[in-house]
This record gives C-alpha cells, sequence and structure tokens, in this order.
C-alpha cells in the first residue's frame, strides 16, 4: 500500500493540492459532489441489503445501514447519508439524523454483535440533528447508548470520517478500533460556524475557528485521536470516484485485516484484547498536569503549563 | 457542542456576570428567552460600582436567580434587591427569604420550591455523611493540547483566571464518602468552571475515580450540570465522550451500579454521553435538561418550543429519566438505592472472586 501512494505520489507531483488550509477543507468535505455513504457502501461492497428501522418509532433516512459483502466477509455497514440536491436533502434531512437513526444503527451493531460481523462506518454529518422531535425522542439518550455500545462492541470496528465528522453525531457512529479520516475530511467537536459564534461571537470567523480548532485529519493524526489519514486524488475525493473507491478499499481492508489477524482469529482471548486494546485506545486521549500538592499561586500556572506541555 | 451553540448574555449582579462570561465560553448556555431579554434592560455596573456592592452582598447571592423555568422574570439586578445580608429574595417567587432558612433548606426555595444551583463542594455536602468526603486527583489540571487561541483570548490564561476565580482546579470533584454509612464513589460537575464542560481533565479524573471504584467495589454516583464539550481543548473534549462511557461500561460488567443525577443545566456532550448510561438516572426539579439547547432549537428548526420543554419533568414524562428527586429527598432516595443494591454487589463480588480462582 504505501508503494502504492508513492506512485500517486509520484504521479501527482505537479498537481496542486485540492485543499490547503483548514478552511478549505471545510468547504472541501462539504462539497455536494463528494461521495456520500452510500456511494461507498455501493463502490466498496457487493450484494448490500438495507436493513431499515429501529423497531421502535420509524427509519430514518440521514442514517443508513445494512449487510453487505466486503471482500469475501459479510459486514455490518452503517453510514450518514447527505442527499445531493434539495428534494433529496429534504429527505436525508442534511445527513442529520434523529434519535430514530441512532436506534437503527443500534440495532444494527447488535446485530453485528450476534453473527460476528465486522463493522464498517462512513462518517459524513453536520451532527445529529437538534430538533423538537429530537429531544422529544431522546436523542441524547440515543448517541449515549450507542457510544456505550461501541465501546464494547465484540467485533472490529473500521470508521472512515469521509466528509464532515460533526460532534457527538458522529461519534456516536464512529468508536472504532481504527478511526480513519480522507485526507480532506474534518473533525470536530462543533462546527466552525458554531465555534466562531461561540468562541468568537461572530459567524463570519468561521475560517479562523476552523484553523484554531485544529480539526484536519493530519492534525488528529498527530493528537493520536486518529489511525490513519486515507489519500484523496488530487482534486479531491469528488475529481476521481473510482480512484477514491480503490484507496478506500485497499485501507479498509488492510485495517480489517489487521484487526482479524491480531485479534479475531484468536478466539474470545483475542476478542477480549481487542477490546483492552480499544480501551486503552481512548483511555489515553487527553492533556493534563499534575500540579504539585502545595497549589501555586495562580499567576505561576501559566509558567508551569508552558514548561510542561503534554503530549 | 453542537454547531448551534450560541452565547448568550445573561442576568445578575457584575459578579454573576462575570463567572458567566467565563462559563458560557465554549459551551452551551442554555437560556430562556425571559431572562435573555432582560438583559437588554439590565444597566451596566462599572466594576467600581460592583465592588462597592460586594460589602453588603450575602456569599450565597450568586445563585439567586431563576433557572429552568420559562416563565420566570429574574431580577432585574440580583444583589440590588436584596435589602441586607439576612434577607434574600427569590426570583423566581419574589417572596423575601430569610438567608439562614435558604441555607438550610439547601438552597431550595421553601415558598416556592425552586431548586437554586448548587456548587460542587456544596452539593457533596448535600448527598454525602458530614466530613466522610476524601478527594482525589485534586491537583489534576489541564493542558492546553490546541495551543488555542482566538482573537481575544487563550486558554491557558482562561484557565488561569477561571481557576483563580471559582477556586476550583477543574469542573469536575471526584472521590469517595459514605451515604448513611454505605460507601460510594461521587463525581459532581461545577457548572461554575467554564459551565461544567468536559475537557481532558473531566474525562480523566472521572475514569480515574470508576477505575478506582472497581478495584474498591463501590457504586457510583455522578452529578452534571454541564454546557457540554469543552470547545477549548476541541477533538481532545469529543473524545472524553467515548472515554468516559467506555470507562462506565466496564463499571457495570462488574456488576457495581452507577446512578447518574442530572442537575440544571445539563446539554451537550456530557448528556449524550456518560451521565445517560446509567442504571439509574435521577434528575432534580425544574432543570433544564437536553440535548441542544432551546434557543439553538429554536434557531435551527424555526419551531417555538412550548413552556417546559427540556425540564426534568419533560424528561420524566418522555421516559428519559426513572424519577424527579426534590433535593430534600436525594439522600433517603440515593440510600435507598443503594441498599438495594448492596446484596446484589455483594453477590457480584463473590461470583468474581470465583470466576478468578476458577481461572
Ligand atoms: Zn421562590
Amino acid at each position: 500500500m504505501p508503494d502504492k501512494d508513492k506512485e500517486r505520489k509520484e504521479r501527482d507531483k505537479d498537481k496542486k493540492p485540492a485543499a490547503s488550509g483548514a478552511w478549505e477543507k471545510v468547504l472541501l468535505a462539504r462539497h455536494v459532489q463528494r461521495p456520500h455513504a452510500l456511494d461507498f457502501i455501493n463502490g466498496l461492497t457487493k450484494d448490500f441489503m438495507e436493513l431499515r428501522g429501529d423497531r421502535h418509532f420509524g427509519d430514518d433516512a440521514a442514517l443508513v445501514g445494512g449487510i453487505a459483502k466486503f471482500e469475501d466477509r459479510t459486514v455490518l455497514v452503517l453510514g450518514n447519508q447527505k442527499g445531493r440536491d434539495t428534494k433529496e436533502n429534504i429527505y436525508r434531512n442534511f445527513g442529520t439524523a434523529r434519535a430514530e437513526g441512532y436506534r437503527k444503527a443500534f440495532r444494527l451493531m447488535q446485530h453485528a454483535a450476534k453473527f460476528k460481523l465486522p463493522v464498517l462506518t462512513f462518517v459524513d454529518t453536520g451532527g445529529a440533528f437538534p430538533g423538537k422531535e429530537s429531544e422529544e425522542r431522546g436523542i441524547a439518550m440515543a448517541l449515549a447508548e450507542n457510544i456505550m455500545l461501541m465501546s464494547r462492541l465484540p467485533v472490529p470496528i473500521v470508521s472512515i470520517v469521509t466528509g464532515e465528522g460533526g460532534s457527538g453525531g458522529a461519534l456516536a457512529i464512529s468508536v472504532a478500533d481504527r478511526l480513519l479520516m480522507l485526507e480532506n475530511a474534518v473533525y470536530s467537536v462543533a462546527s466552525p460556524e458554531g465555534s466562531a459564534t461561540i468562541l468568537w461571537r461572530d459567524v463570519s470567523q468561521a475560517p479562523a475557528a476552523a484553523e484554531a480548532m485544529k480539526i484536519t485529519a493530519p492534525d488528529l493524526l498527530g493528537f493520536g485521536i486518529i489511525d490513519g489519514i486515507v489519500p484523496e486524488p488530487t482534486g479531491g475525493a469528488h475529481t476521481n470516484p473510482n480512484e477514491m473507491m480503490a484507496i478506500a478499499r485497499e485501507y479498509l481492508l488492510n485495517n480489517l485485516t489487521d484487526l482479524e489477524d491480531k485479534y479475531t482469529s484468536r478466539g474470545e482471548a483475542g476478542i477480549q484484547s481487542m477490546l483492552e486494546a480499544r480501551y486503552q485506545k481512548y483511555r489515553r486521549i487527553g492533556s493534563w498536569q499534575e500540579l504539585a500538592e502545595q497549589s501555586p499561586e495562580v499567576g505561576e500556572l501559566s509558567d508551569i503549563l508552558q514548561a510542561n506541555p503534554s503530549l | 457542542m453542537e454547531k448551534l451553540f450560541k452565547r448568550i448574555p445573561r442576568v445578575g449582579g457584575e459578579s454573576e456576570k462575570e463567572r458567566l462570561e467565563g462559563s458560557s465560553e465554549g459551551t452551551i448556555e442554555p437560556q430562556h428567552k425571559a431572562q435573555a431579554e432582560s438583559v437588554e434592560k439590565t444597566p451596566e455596573i462599572s466594576p467600581e460600582k460592583a465592588k462597592k456592592h460586594e460589602g453588603h452582598t450575602p456569599k450565597f447571592s450568586w445563585s439567586i436567580k431563576p433557572q429552568g423555568d420559562q416563565k420566570a422574570k429574574p431580577a432585574r439586578s440580583g444583589k440590588d434587591e436584596i435589602p441586607d445580608g439576612l434577607w434574600i429574595k427569590c426570583a423566581h417567587c419574589k417572596e423575601l427569604i430569610y438567608s439562614k432558612e435558604f441555607e438550610n433548606n439547601k438552597k431550595v426555595c421553601p415558598k416556592c420550591g425552586f431548586h437554586f444551583r448548587l456548587g460542587a463542594y456544596e452539593r457533596v455536602n448535600v448527598i454525602l455523611d458530614e466530613s466522610s468526603f476524601e478527594e482525589i486527583n485534586a491537583n489534576l489540571v489541564t493542558g492546553d493540547p490546541l495551543n488555542f487561541t482566538t482573537s481575544t483570548e487563550t486558554y491557558q490564561v482562561k484557565s488561569d483566571q477561571t481557576r483563580a476565580k471559582t477556586g476550583l482546579n477543574e469542573a469536575i470533584v471526584t472521590g469517595f464518602g459514605t451515604l448513611e454509612g454505605m460507601p460510594l464513589a461521587l463525581a459532581v460537575c461545577d457548572f461554575n468552571y467554564l459551565g461544567g464542560s468536559m475537557g481532558s481533565v473531566y474525562g480523566e479524573k472521572l475514569v480515574r475515580l470508576v477505575e478506582q471504584a472497581l478495584e474498591r467495589r463501590v457504586p457510583l454516583l455522578a452529578v452534571s450540570a454541564s454546557g457540554g464539550a469543552r470547545m477549548h481543548e476541541g477533538m481532545f473534549s469529543l473524545m472524553q465522550m467515548a472515554k468516559t462511557t467506555a470507562a462506565f461500561a466496564c463499571l457495570g460488567e462488574a456488576g457495581l451500579p452507577f446512578i447518574s443525577l442530572l442537575v440544571d443545566p445539563c446539554t451537550g456532550g456530557v448528556i449524550a454521553s456518560y451521565a445517560s448510561v446509567a442504571d439509574v438516572i435521577l434528575a432534580e426539579p425544574g432543570a433544564l435538561l437536553g440535548f441542544a439547547g432551546p434557543r439553538v432549537i429554536e434557531q435551527v428548526t424555526k419551531q417555538k418550543l412550548p413552556p417546559g420543554f427540556q425540564t426534568s419533568e419533560f424528561f420524566l414524562e418522555h421516559g428519559m429519566v426513572d424519577q424527579v428527586v426534590n433535593r430534600k429527598e436525594l439522600r433517603p432516595v440515593i440510600a435507598k438505592l443503594l441498599r438495594l443494591y448492596e446484596t446484589v454487589v455483594a453477590q457480584n463480588e463473590a461470583r468474581e472472586r470465583e470466576v478468578s480462582y476458577a481461572g
């Protein structure tokens, strides 16, 4: 795989990258022609059988899932689905799912556990839908329950952020053994517009917020928050969907086979060590300092922190 | 933590304002229209004037304001309406309350039952047996993983100021104590510290508490009042949702009960993670609870929210919490739960021991 990456780099070395700054990546990640979850699912798997509904309330078209063949194995796939035009976007609720969408995901992940199917998820959402009906149906609980389920799900989970990774709504389908991002994808605690409104008190500062919040794939790989970056065709994923699928296939397969070799091929003990590794992966994330017993004057804190940059 | 959270100015005296300046940064500051509107009518208080006021302001004045009631018109300026240190005016029902009575009543208005917010240590005292609390990891303070700077501030300076202002090292206080003599691990979130937002230290302290509770085999109670994930730490904050929830999953696997108490206000990343995966979820009356703040919902969907939307009572009605419990009933209710689980915990412990001997 690195060889192929090298080949691609060599071939495209004179071309300008699709996006340089964080804000350009945000725009590219939201590009309407960018491959969406169903494009990846149909492009990467065979015999996709969509499974719909949460068995409680309804079906949410903003979050899709089902079973499919991925390179000779049956897998469970999940993804946030955006639309390409107004009509489709209304049907897909702009890729922002409600509680029933996340409960469908929950049901399907339990299905995966039952039949020992690896889980592949394609993350592309501005966030869970902040509407009246979301609150009435317990969106917070639905997200929380997914996060808990995924943290202990006894099958390998590989997630790719393909476009926008928006906050809790993205996290609730991407607690994974391997969390990958496409080269031009972004993943953030709040959208740049939201961050700008909160911290700059000015929504027009979204580009500055995008930079400051460190939401790009290289930033997050550097922090140890994601596990890998999936390169895109030079002009961006939408300029060459076929090549994008070929690259995504390599990366998904590599990560999945690695998890299978390391863990699931080794029976119950292997699965336990996979869960332990997954726990430790998240356990490590953070940045903190231990103050000396005698609390220093507040003025000195900055100096101490500067002297001991964590991570 | 969603894209949509907007900073909204709040009502109150100068120190109140300062406090909230801090708390609303980077998190959801759930607000109701009535409060937001009356802000415009609130005269600016100069720092000098505010200082002068401090001399005769009762120490608890910070909490004299309504929360979680859409109809309540808050006091224009909390402090001015307090005649002296002995009497305070409930901004919810406007009745005068003798301050001792207010304190004895655990900051619940004796006239109308309105529950005012509590700081973390006040909360510890309300719940645990007297002086039984042993805090752990009190000296953990945040790093600045993003090296975060906006045009007007840095996270480091903000953290230093918040520590000085609140006397807290972080938005969560963790430790062990007893309730009616029964051991309990306790985590209490303090909304005064950057809106109770969850960043790296919050997550780390909580996970360490869970891990110690696992070792000691004691039940855990988490009291959450939080605006969500802390913006200043970006994705580090979002990942604390997974980190903490995973730890609670392990607590559950070990057969140890987890009780979550939601208090005013709890929205965003905390209620969308560990706080909602408890075995028993309780809420205090009238608390604002929800995923997105009400203003955000109104902005995004252009829907007008009905009165009482996203309150504890709304959560109860929609099946999201087990019970709404008055503050004065908290100790007996939690004690009852602990007694109900006591034998279960012991059985699970015996079973675990057998398994480990057999293995
Ligand atoms: Zn009252």
